[in-house]
């Protein structure tokens, strides 16, 4: 092992040595050609759509009049939209019930497997994890089907227990309805996030809990959960994007519930139907971008506060 | 392209903004698009006879077989049928390609309540460059009125709507109902019908734009006035506005219209097991009965639209649309010669075989379209109450130039009232604010209320 190691690291030092000084005056450009790759597509498909948006967002094009610059005025529109602050209130909401919900099932999930008394984990991890793999519309389109009244999964319960059970695409129950659905498609993803975080945990720390006569929960409380601390973290990040980004489920279900889900439904649905049904491309990308900075400096607020923990 | 004030100059725009304040004709100012052309009947057949490709957005299913005919009338044309989507998501489509200045096709089909959007927008070649006006009296009123607009013709009708209550008779004979002639006998028909049979409305309505709106038009309502292109006034508290919401609220208050949305499976259930026991809807209903109802065949009837007085025959379009010649278009002249075809020539046949209700008086007033007997509808000649409606369409009637737009909003405000079965009236003025609203924000001068 060590004569593997240290044959090229001797070959190299030298190598280097003899070639530090022309370096000095001369930039390597080394690095950047393993990396240009990753910064031409960055560029291409992160950096140029984000500074077009910023771009468009400074102008107001409208059907009559054509396009002008209008500096700050889109901005300062959006902090006094009401449709706007309502659809960001509902993702809020979301984001405070449905997230700790999931994140807590997904963690519970985890140590489930991981505890190593249950039968057939493997089962479990995959069944759990499977509903990750169903494509996000067509999940929608299932759950659409199941929430039914008169026809779906609910009108079937109902029928065969003879009770009444509120109708989920209803004002009152769209919101949580929703939230069911996401909360199944992800527990699964952040289960094995947490998992994955669980199985790095060297096996000596747990023997050395046993010799101290800690029991189960003692060690959860004790190794699993501090252990976790960095994944949790990650895994709320990912849900408050998720959250804030909230499209596809409301919007594959609005057909179904045309009265409830109504177009300005979260802040990203108002964008959509801004810009593709109302044309105001340029209202919809300031709204994109108050969007992108408030969920940058809510994930930003989360890392920090995890990690400060973590010390 | 978009109508541009003068502060937003661009090669030849300014002159035709110019142009239509002067209310001047725009074949003046036709070259500020793509292929510079206008021309007759000559021209066209020159444009026929040269290779060209055609690209036509359409959803209709005719379309396809209309542009196979019509390459073997003219060989050197070829013409690729796109479907970009049906109503709202081609319009997005089309829509971005105008905006984007490129990508557009060369003929585009769209319904009558969205081309003034299209129109007024300076997005359309206006058809007078070819000489399409004169064809103003081989269409119906109602048609030709929805194509004509501030001066131009902007697109050939294919089909129309006139709308008639379609019911369903053996549900109506088994309840002893008889068939409503007034809105106010149609509100006792719900109320005999669900009282007798829970289960049983007779008809769904979860909040429907384009019916809204054509229930407004029959009851005389005249909501959108559009002058200058820009001058825009909304008012839906007018008395037709008003009639219609009274009235149809009874039915939202009084939980008598099925929660169902049309076009959806439980729709076409309903309308088959009779729990759905009446359609006010447009005049190419026919079709889709037969197809998505198959069950129920037998069953239905047509009768004239409920009317608001009694004995006094009127009627709405309700659906329907032309086909328009984009400005972007490259070969304006070969388009208006398949335009021509597509709904003023050998086409239409096609159209009407497919299933399309004609525009065209013509063929509305055959001896063999107005006495076919309709086997799903019990052998009833259904063409002579539906062309009597097209005759009745109460004149006057104009869409918002952003329409499309207005009536994506319209259950986010109406629908509210839906949802909490209250007064659909409260619901129609918040539906005006906001359409008033996007209005003002896309720089048209609109004036909301009476």
């Amino acid at each position: 092992m060590t004569t593997v190691s240290q044959d090229p690291t001797a070959a190299v030092e030298p190598r280097l040595g003899r070639r530090a000084a022309p370096h000095k005056a001369k930039r390597d450009w080394t690095g950047w050609k393993f990396i240009g790759p990753f910064m031409l597509i960055f560029a291409f498909v992160l950096i140029a759509p984000v500074v077009y948006s910023i771009y468009l967002s400074f102008f107001k094009d409208q059907l009559v009049g054509g396009n002008s610059f209008v500096g700050l005025a889109n901005y300062i529109q959006v902090l006094g939209d009401q449709k706007f602050w309502e659809s960001l209130g509902r993702v809020s909401i979301f984001l405070v019930v449905q997230v700790p919900i999931m994140l807590l099932l997904a963690l519970f999930a985890a140590l489930a497997i991981d505890s190593a008394r249950l039968h057939f984990p493997a089962f479990f991890r995959i069944g759990i994890f499977l509903p990750y793999a169903v494509p996000a519309v067509v999940a929608t389109l299932m759950w659409g089907f199941m929430y039914g009244v008169r026809f779906g999964l609910v009108a079937n319960i109902n029928d065969f227990f003879g009770i009444s059970l509120p109708d989920p695409l209803s004002n009152a129950w769209v919101l949580a309805s929703i939230g069911n659905i996401v909360t199944w498609e992800f527990v699964g993803y952040n289960m094995l996030l947490f998992y994955a975080a669980l199985r790095v945990i060297p096996t000596d720390l747990y023997e050395a809990a046993e010799l101290d006569g800690a029991n189960h929960f003692r060690v959860i409380r004790s190794i699993k959960l501090p252990a976790l601390r960095p994944a949790i973290v990650i895994g709320t990040i990912f849900s408050i994007i998720g959250s804030f980004q909230l499209f596809n489920e409301p919007n594959i279900l609005k057909p179904l519930a045309k009265n409830t889900i109504v177009t300005s439904f979260t802040p990203n649905m108002y964008a959509y139907n801004l810009s593709f049904s109302g044309q105001q491309y340029n209202y919809a990308a300031t709204i994109a971008i108050v969007m992108g900075v408030a969920t940058a400096v809510i994930a930003l607020i989360v890392q920090n506060r995890g990690s400060r923990k973590e010390v | 392209m978009k109508i541009r004030s003068n502060k937003g100059l661009r090669r030849g725009a300014a002159a035709l903004t110019g142009a239509l304040a002067l209310g001047l004709a725009l074949s003046a100012c036709s070259s500020a698009g793509g292929g510079a052309e206008t021309g007759n009947a000559d021209d066209i057949a020159k444009a026929l006879d040269t290779e060209t490709t055609l690209t036509v957005w359409a959803w209709a299913p005719a379309v396809e077989q209309i542009a196979k005919d019509f390459e073997k009338e003219h060989p050197k044309v070829t013409v690729n049928v796109v479907n970009a989507g049906t109503g709202n998501d081609q319009y997005v489509k089309l829509q971005n390609a105008i905006k984007a200045g490129s990508g557009a096709p060369d003929v585009a089909q769209i319904e009558y309540y969205a081309l003034p959007q299209f129109a007024l927008s300076d997005s359309l070649v206006d058809l007078k460059d070819f000489g399409f006006d004169s064809f103003a009296d081989e269409y119906t009123d109602s048609t030709w009125n929805s194509v004509s607009l501030d001066g131009g013709v902007y697109a050939l009708p294919q089909d129309s709507g006139p709308m008639a209550l379609f019911y369903n008779k053996a549900v109506f004979d088994q309840y002893g109902i008889a068939v409503p002639t007034t809105w106010d006998e149609y509100v006792a028909a719900a109320k005999q019908l669900h009282a007798a049979d829970p289960t049983k409305y007779i008809t769904n309505d979860t909040g429907d734009a384009g019916f809204t709106t054509s229930m407004i038009w029959q009851a005389g309502g005249e909501p959108y006035k559009t002058e200058n292109s820009t001058d825009v006034s909304i008012n839906l508290q007018d008395e037709g506005s008003k009639k219609f919401a009274d009235t149809w609220s009874q039915l939202v208050e009084g939980d008598l219209v099925s929660p169902i949305s049309s076009w959806s499976d439980e729709w076409y259930k309903g309308l088959a097991d009779g729990s759905i026991a009446t359609l006010t809807i447009g005049a190419w209903m026919p079709g889709n009965l037969e197809s998505g109802v198959a069950d129920a065949a037998g069953d239905w009837r047509v009768a004239p639209m409920p009317t608001w007085e009694p004995g006094a025959a009127a009627s709405a379009e309700n659906g329907g649309g032309g086909d328009a010649i984009m400005k972007q278009s490259k070969n304006k002249l070969a388009a208006a010669g398949f335009l021509q075809y597509m709904n003023e020539g050998e086409g239409t046949q096609t159209s009407i075989a497919a299933g399309g209700f004609p525009s065209t008086v013509a063929d509305l007033n055959s001896d063999e379209f107005l006495n076919y007997e309709s086997p799903y509808f019990g052998g009833q000649k259904i063409n002579q109450v539906l062309v009597q409606s097209s005759k009745d369409v109460v004149k006057g009637w104009q869409y918002l130039p952003f329409q499309v737009y207005s009536n994506s909003i319209f259950n986010d405000t109406v629908g509210k009232a839906y949802s909490s079965k209250s007064d659909l009236n409260s619901g129609l003025e918040a539906w005006q604010k906001a359409t008033a609203d996007y209005g003002n924000e896309q720089g048209f001068t609109v004036k909301a209320g009476s």
